[in-house]
Formats: C-alpha cells, sequence, structure tokens
C-alpha cells in the first residue's frame, strides 16, 4: 500500500481504534454483569469469554502498539530528521501482521472466543477448557511479531539515521522512551511466542510440559509467561511516559528537569523490569525466598517511576503553565500513574499482595496504571499531535469537555475497586457476595460515564478532519523537529535535512505563544 | 443498607492484624505521598499559569534533589519490603504443633479431610485459638485458596501439595473464595470457614462415627499391598517408613532430599523418580489408581508413624536399620 511511516501510522490509528471499541464493548458487558450479585445478564462461560477477550483485545490489539506505532512510527523519523524509519517495507509488513493477528482474534472472538483469562494458565488453557484456545494464542503469536518487528524498526532508525547534531543527549524524551520499549519488544516477545506455542502443543499433541499429569510443571509456565508480560506492562507505559514529558515540557514552556535523569530512568525501568517478573506469582507455590528476592527487586523498579513523577513536576515550577487539553491529559496521567504506582508498592509488600492478590485491588492498579496512565497518555498525545497529523485543530472545549469526563469516569470506575479488593471479592467472578454490590454499582456507573468520554473525541477529531481550522506548522509553539515542518509533513518529512544545533525542549529560545490556545 | 455495605473485612486470624497494619501504614504514607504531589501540580498549575509578560523561568535540573528523591525513597522502600517480608515469612511457616486438614480442590469445589475423621464440602469448620495447617492439592487446575477474614491465600496444585495455615480468633461464619480462575463456575468455588468456640468444636467433631483419618490410610496400607514391602519389623525390599515423615533421606543419584509431604506423594505416585539409596525401582505407579482423598489418608498414616508407635502397622518394636540412618526420634503428644 505504502511504506511511508506517516500513512502506516494511520493505517495503525485505524486499527487499534477498531479494536480499542471491541474490547471497550467487552468491558462495559463485564460491567453491566457485574451491576448486580447473581450472574443474570449473560452466562457463566459468556462472562468468562468477556473478560479473557477483553484482556487479549485489548493488551496486544490496543495498548502495545497504540503509543509506539501509532504516534511512535508518526513522530520518531521526524523527531530525529529522518527521512523515514530504517526498514519501511519491514514497518509495512509489522502492520499487515498485525491486520492477521486481529483476523485471527476476530475469527476466535466470532467462533466462541478463549475462556482462559488473557493470562493462559495452564493446565485449565491445556487440558481443560473448551474453547478457542488455540486460535487465540496464535492472534497473539502473530501479532507479536508485529510487535518485534517494530521495535526493530525503531532501535535501528534511532541509531543509524539521526539527522547531523542530533545527538543521544539531545533526543526527546518520547524517543528515549520508544527506544526503551523497543528493547523490551525484542527481547522479551519472543519468550512470549514461545510460551504460547508450547500451550498450544500441550493443547493439541498432548506434549505434557505444563501438564503435572505427565510430568510437567504448571509453574514453570508462569515463569514464561510473566518473563513477558510483565516487562509488557512497560511496553505499555514508558511511550506515555515519553508522550507526557513532550506535552509537560511544551504547555510549561520549560526544558524538562533532570532531562539525563529521566533518560535514564526509562532505561533503567526497561531493564529492572526483566528483573520483578515472579511478584504475580507469590502466592502460586514459589519459595519462600524466590519471593523474598523478588519483592526486594520490585521496590527498586519502583525507584526510577519515582523520579519521573517528581521531574514532571518539578518541571511545571516556575513555568508559564497552559491549560489546552493535552496538558490536562497530562495532569490526568501525573495524578493516576503516582496513584496505580503508589498502589503497586502496596502489592510488592510480601505479606500484603497474599492478601489482595488475584482480587479487584489488582484490577484497580493496573487500570490506573495501563487507562488512567498509558490510555490517558495516548489520547493526550493524539491531541498534542492531531493539528500535526491531520493539519486541522480539534474543538479546544470540547477538548476539555472530554478530558473532564474521562477523569471523572475513570475515577469513579476503579477507585471502588480499590476497596473491594480490599474487603475481599476476587477477579474473575461472575457472581459475587451481595455485600460487594454498592461498590460494583459505582464502578458502573463510572464505567458508563468513561464509555461517553471516549467517544467525544473520535466524534470530534472526524469532524476536526473536514471542519476544524487549519493548523500551520507550529501550533502550540513547541520546540522539536516535528513542529519546524509543515502540517501534515511532506511525504520525506523535511525539504532538507535539518542541522541540530540546539538541546532538546529549547524553549529558552522559542518565542512565547498566545496566552490561552 | 449499610449494614451490607462494609468498608473494612472482618478480621478473625492472628495474620490478618498484622497485614492490616502494614496495609494502613502504606495507605497513610502512599495517602501523604499522593497527597503532596497533587498539592504541588496543583499549586503550580495555578501560580504559574500563563499569563502575558511573565517568560518560564529556565531551570537545567538539580543533581541533589534528583539524588535525594531516589535516595529517600529508595530506603523508605526497603523499610515497607522488610515489614512486608516479615509478615511472609510467618505466614509461610506453619508453627510446629499445627492441626493440619487435607483439602482437595476440584472444578468446582472444596473437600476437607480433618485428622479425626470428618469429611466436609465447601464447608470448613475450625476452632478458635489452634493453628490450623491446611495441606492442600487439586484434582484437576489451578485452584486458590482465599479466606479474606484470615488475609490469607494459597494457590492450590495438581500434582503437589502446598500449605497454607491460620490460627482464628473470632467465631462466625466467613468467606472461602476460589481466587484463582478456574473455569465455568470459578465464582461458584466458594465456600463458609465456620469458626466455633473449643467447645462447640469438639461437640461438632463427635457429630459422626468417623475414623481418623491416619487409620483409613492405614486400612489402604495394608490393602493395597504396601505393608508387604514397606515392613516394620525386618529389612523389607522397600524403605522402612518408621519415622521417615520429614527426616533427610538419601537417594540414589547421590543427592539427599528432606522426605516432606510432596516427597511422600511424589513417591507413592511415581515411585522411580526418587529412589531411596541403597532400593530398587520396584515400587508399582500409584499415579491413577488411588484418589487424592485416599492418597492423603496414606500421606497421614506414613506421618503418624513419626509419633507414638500405637496404631502403627504391625509391630510396635522400634524397627531397626532405618533406610534413613537417622537416629530415632520419638515425639509422645
Amino acid at each position: 500500500m505504502t511504506t511511508d511511516h506517516k500513512r502506516i501510522a494511520l493505517l495503525y490509528l485505524l486499527l487499534i481504534t477498531f479494536f480499542f471499541f471491541i474490547g471497550g464493548f467487552f468491558a462495559l458487558l463485564i460491567r453491566l454483569e457485574l451491576l448486580t450479585p447473581a450472574g443474570d445478564l449473560v452466562q457463566a462461560d459468556t462472562y468468562n469469554k468477556l473478560f479473557t477477550m477483553h484482556g487479549q483485545v485489548m493488551v496486544f490489539f490496543f495498548l502495545i502498539p497504540a503509543i509506539p506505532a501509532v504516534l511512535g512510527n508518526f513522530l520518531i523519523p521526524i523527531m530525529i530528521g529522518a527521512k523515514d524509519l530504517a526498514f519501511p517495507r519491514i514497518n509495512l509488513f509489522s502492520w499487515y501482521l498485525l491486520v492477521i493477528g486481529g483476523l485471527l482474534m476476530m475469527y476466535t472472538i466470532l467462533t466462541g472466543g478463549a475462556d482462559t483469562g488473557w493470562t493462559f494458565y495452564p493446565p485449565f488453557s491445556t487440558a481443560f477448557a473448551k474453547s478457542q484456545v488455540v486460535t487465540a494464542a496464535l492472534a497473539i503469536f502473530v501479532a507479536g511479531f508485529s510487535s518485534i518487528l517494530t521495535g526493530l524498526n525503531f532501535i535501528v532508525t534511532i541509531h543509524r539515521m539521526r539527522a547531523p547534531g542530533m545527538t543521544w543527549s539531545r533526543l526527546p524524551l518520547f524517543v528515549w522512551a520508544n527506544y526503551a520499549t523497543s528493547i523490551i519488544q525484542v527481547l522479551g516477545t519472543p519468550v512470549l511466542a514461545i510460551t504460547l506455542m508450547l500451550v498450544a502443543l500441550d493443547r493439541l499433541f498432548a506434549f505434557g510440559i505444563f501438564d503435572p499429569q505427565r510430568g510437567g510443571d504448571p509453574l514453570l509456565f508462569q515463569h514464561l509467561f510473566w518473563f513477558y508480560s510483565h516487562p509488557a506492562v512497560y511496553i505499555m507505559i514508558l511511550p506515555g511516559m515519553g508522550v507526557v514529558s513532550e506535552v509537560v515540557s511544551c504547555f510549561s514552556r520549560k526544558r524538562i528537569f533532570g532531562y539525563k535523569f529521566m533518560a535514564l530512568a526509562l532505561i533503567a525501568i526497561a531493564v529492572l523490569g526483566f528483573l520483578v517478573w515472579a511478584h504475580h506469582m507469590f502466592v502460586a507455590g514459589i519459595s519462600l525466598y524466590a519471593a523474598l528476592v523478588f519483592s526486594l527487586l520490585s521496590y527498586l523498579v519502583a525507584v526510577p517511576s519515582a523520579i519521573k513523577v517528581f521531574n514532571w513536576t518539578a518541571t511545571m515550577y516556575k513555568g508559564s503553565i497552559s491549560y489546552a487539553t493535552p496538558m490536562l491529559y497530562a495532569f490526568g496521567f501525573i495524578g493516576l500513574f503516582t496513584m496505580g504506582g503508589l498502589t503497586g508498592l502496596f502489592l510488592a509488600a510480601l505479606g500484603v499482595d497474599v492478601h489482595v492478590t488475584d482480587t479487584y485491588f489488582v484490577i484497580a492498579h493496573f487500570h490506573y496504571i495501563m487507562v488512567g496512565g498509558m490510555v490517558m497518555a495516548y489520547i493526550g498525545g493524539l491531541h498534542f499531535w492531531w493539528p500535526k497529523i491531520s493539519g486541522r485543530m480539534y474543538p479546544e472545549a470540547w477538548g476539555k469537555l472530554a478530558a473532564l469526563i474521562i477523569f471523572v469516569g475513570f475515577n469513579l470506575t476503579f477507585f471502588p475497586q480499590f476497596v473491594l479488593g480490599y474487603l475481599g471479592m476476587p477477579r474473575r467472578y461472575w457472581q459475587y457476595s451481595p455485600e460487594f454490590q454498592v461498590l460494583n454499582v459505582l464502578s458502573t456507573a463510572g464505567a458508563t460515564i468513561l464509555a461517553v468520554g471516549y467517544v467525544l473525541p473520535m466524534v470530534y477529531f472526524l469532524w476536526s478532519m473536514r471542519y476544524g481550522k487549519v493548523a500551520d506548522e507550529n501550533p502550540w509553539g513547541a520546540a522539536g523537529l516535528e513542529w519546524m515542518t509543515a502540517s501534515p509533513p511532506p511525504t520525506f518529512n523535511f525539504d532538507e535535512t535539518p542541522v541540530v544545533t540546539w538541546e532538546a525542549y529549547d524553549y529558552a529560545n522559542l518565542k512565547e505563544v498566545p496566552v490561552e490556545p | 443498607m449499610f449494614q451490607t455495605f462494609p468498608l473494612w473485612p472482618e478480621r478473625a486470624s492472628t495474620t490478618a492484624g498484622g497485614v492490616d497494619a502494614l496495609f494502613i501504614f502504606l495507605l497513610t504514607l502512599c495517602g501523604l505521598m499522593a497527597i503532596m504531589i497533587f498539592i504541588m501540580i496543583l499549586v503550580f498549575a495555578a501560580k504559574y499559569r500563563r499569563s502575558r509578560g511573565r517568560e518560564a523561568e529556565q531551570i537545567e535540573g538539580s543533581n541533589a534533589l534528583e539524588l535525594t528523591w531516589s535516595g529517600v525513597p529508595l530506603v523508605i522502600f526497603m523499610g515497607i519490603f522488610v515489614w512486608g517480608a516479615a509478615i511472609y515469612f510467618k505466614e509461610r511457616t506453619p508453627p510446629q504443633d499445627s492441626a493440619e486438614i487435607y483439602t482437595v480442590a476440584k472444578q468446582w469445589m472444596w473437600k476437607f479431610q480433618h485428622m479425626e475423621g470428618q469429611r466436609e464440602i465447601n464447608e470448613l469448620h475450625v476452632p478458635i485459638g489452634r493453628d490450623v495447617k491446611m495441606i492442600m492439592t487439586s484434582q484437576d487446575v489451578i485452584h486458590s485458596f482465599y479466606v479474606p477474614a484470615f488475609r490469607i491465600k494459597q494457590d492450590v496444585l495438581p500434582g503437589r501439595y502446598t500449605v497454607a495455615w491460620f490460627r482464628a480468633t473470632k467465631a462466625g461464619r466467613y468467606h472461602l473464595f476460589c481466587a484463582e480462575y478456574c473455569g465455568t463456575s470459578h465464582s461458584g468455588m466458594i465456600g463458609d470457614v465456620v469458626v466455633m468456640q473449643p467447645a462447640q468444636y469438639e461437640q461438632w467433631l463427635s457429630g459422626g462415627p468417623a475414623a481418623p483419618l491416619a487409620q483409613t490410610g492405614k486400612q489402604l496400607f495394608l490393602s493395597l499391598g504396601c505393608s508387604t514391602c514397606h515392613r516394620f519389623d525386618v529389612q523389607g525390599r522397600g524403605p522402612n517408613l518408621m519415622n521417615a515423615y520429614n527426616r533427610p533421606v538419601l537417594l540414589d543419584d547421590g543427592r539427599t532430599i528432606t522426605a516432606d509431604e510432596n516427597y511422600l506423594r511424589e513417591s507413592i505416585l511415581t515411585p522411580a523418580v526418587k529412589v531411596v539409596s541403597g532400593f530398587k525401582p520396584i515400587m508399582p505407579i500409584f499415579q491413577g489408581i488411588i484418589s487424592e482423598e485416599q492418597l492423603n489418608a496414606l500421606v497421614a498414616y506414613i506421618k503418624s508413624l513419626n509419633q507414638s508407635p500405637e496404631g502403627t502397622a504391625g509391630t510396635r518394636n522400634t524397627p531397626t536399620g532405618s533406610p534413613t540412618g537417622q537416629p530415632q526420634m520419638m515425639q509422645v503428644q
């Protein structure tokens, strides 16, 4: 079709938006079922399939590709002053792979779906589940290669294609973040591919690798699965941190506070993230001493996350702060990510984790990171770069309203789940004890508000493509090479390869912009 | 209305207080941290709001600040780690003389076997004030034994024993949940833990005519023919099991392991995997032949051989030539 990274980014945008609304639809059905303690809206098996498909679709077909494949694809070559990614054809190929994976996922869904949970735990997945486990695994297997190729492409591009003068210490943090993410994608995803293949072999041919009846070990699966799937959490959140760094800096009109520490923290998270996987397994039957080691390491990875929050906050100090829509999302991100991160401290504490793991506390915790953090950053980033992508401005008032609705809806949905979790409501429950109902009703109410908040931007983004105000090349007065070319940029991004002579976030030397957009 | 709208879970075990204390500490600490950050963001956003005639003041960063807000959290985190680990260490170490209850989980029910012989499904009776050790296994997929009021949870796996323990402190009926997704009726795999006053519990125990679990195990030991080789009087073709439990065993591959519940279990189901040094791998495989409940009874019986010689198979004589070569220690309770 095309090998232009900007067009491929738009292809990704269409694809993952489709899956976002599919996954969101499942989430809404889950919340509606949980409105009452009895299992009454759907059958138990249907419910189990709903949360399974919600997880699989959202993680592998929305969250993981979201920022790298859409915003990263569009922006990284421009931000470093390149004409395109290093491997434009592989870039298109990785989009096709996600399409094939997506078609397999849709096939899985339309033929009944899987009911293993997105975690595929054997021996349930290998010997007991009577659903489309193998096609679901295959869908994720294929999508994984899309992720690996995107990561590979980014790593090579960032190493080899930077414009003259664009040294590593001048890279925007968004590029650093995607670089760190790419490392995880390339090193981690193959492990998931192998693991899912073993599940399929166990299931189809009774290999018995994870089956205790045949001398296999179900805990081995959990180790392999989380060896990828914990770092995958950082695949999902690091690019969001990159977006927020750009936005906070731009709308505070300040260089990011502690640039070097911010870049280092991204790499530290990517590396340390590989060493904490068994904190998902504190009650799974691992040894006491393994649990101690993984708890300790989990606290280490919390340090660079804390550094990031403090530096974003410090960046605003003595800034010139605008409340434009992207900045509202950045505020939301910092607040919600902070809450998600701090509740991670609860979960890493062994004694507390025993009580709250596998309850709604965990659900709330990772939705604060994934949805409160990552989705906020993604939508915020879409607003920030929308003028660059589409050449049009979105309607600012609607943007602010939607940001507010999402923030309120999100908290109403997920905050009650922390309480539910500490009360002891297990996750993946189709019916539940009546004393949990009030909190579940609040959560469902929040989910409906959240749904409205997510539909709004889609509507006004589409509207703005025809009716929005035409954007000039730098409507925010932002620093960064992407703002020095036309909106939308020409095919090869720049008429002449730029030569960089300034540091990143050079707001000191940029002209002042209007008071409020 | 608000009777059915609790905001804090019941606290009914000796573990619960410690977990709650750390949780409340974390709530306070993290709450303060969050509020501090939110206030700073709001104050900065308001105070430095964009206005004409005022420009942002460029600040490069500060190594001192970076080191402070890396180092201070790190020290606090290490404190939380130690506190959480201390609780966990206690949770994972059942007291020596706990009462034992064998548990078999299956899709979708909980089956309990008391040492006294009582058997229950989806209901577990325990007395106040006694340490109870749950020795658990699954017949099919992974389940998880979760009693929120006790703040304990432990996954229950097929093919091995996992262990949890608690000491109940408050009479009442508490939720028992399966916390690891296990298929269609996962949310129906629930039950009640009934905590009783000791006197009432004794009454409950004496309720039914039941043979003690070890007694059932002994009968199996005889009827399955185990006693032909595992003899207590002379050296048989299999190791003497008197006082074998929880002692070090030298294997024929040179390793020394402890004959814990999982070893006993494995050696009954698939004996050839870890053969005791000096013996031939001649024992038949019992995997698929005996049920999990029967296996539990056998294990309970073999463990009972560590106690008084009463109720052991065959002889009252202290056996000679124990394969473990360990000094005989009698624990009379």
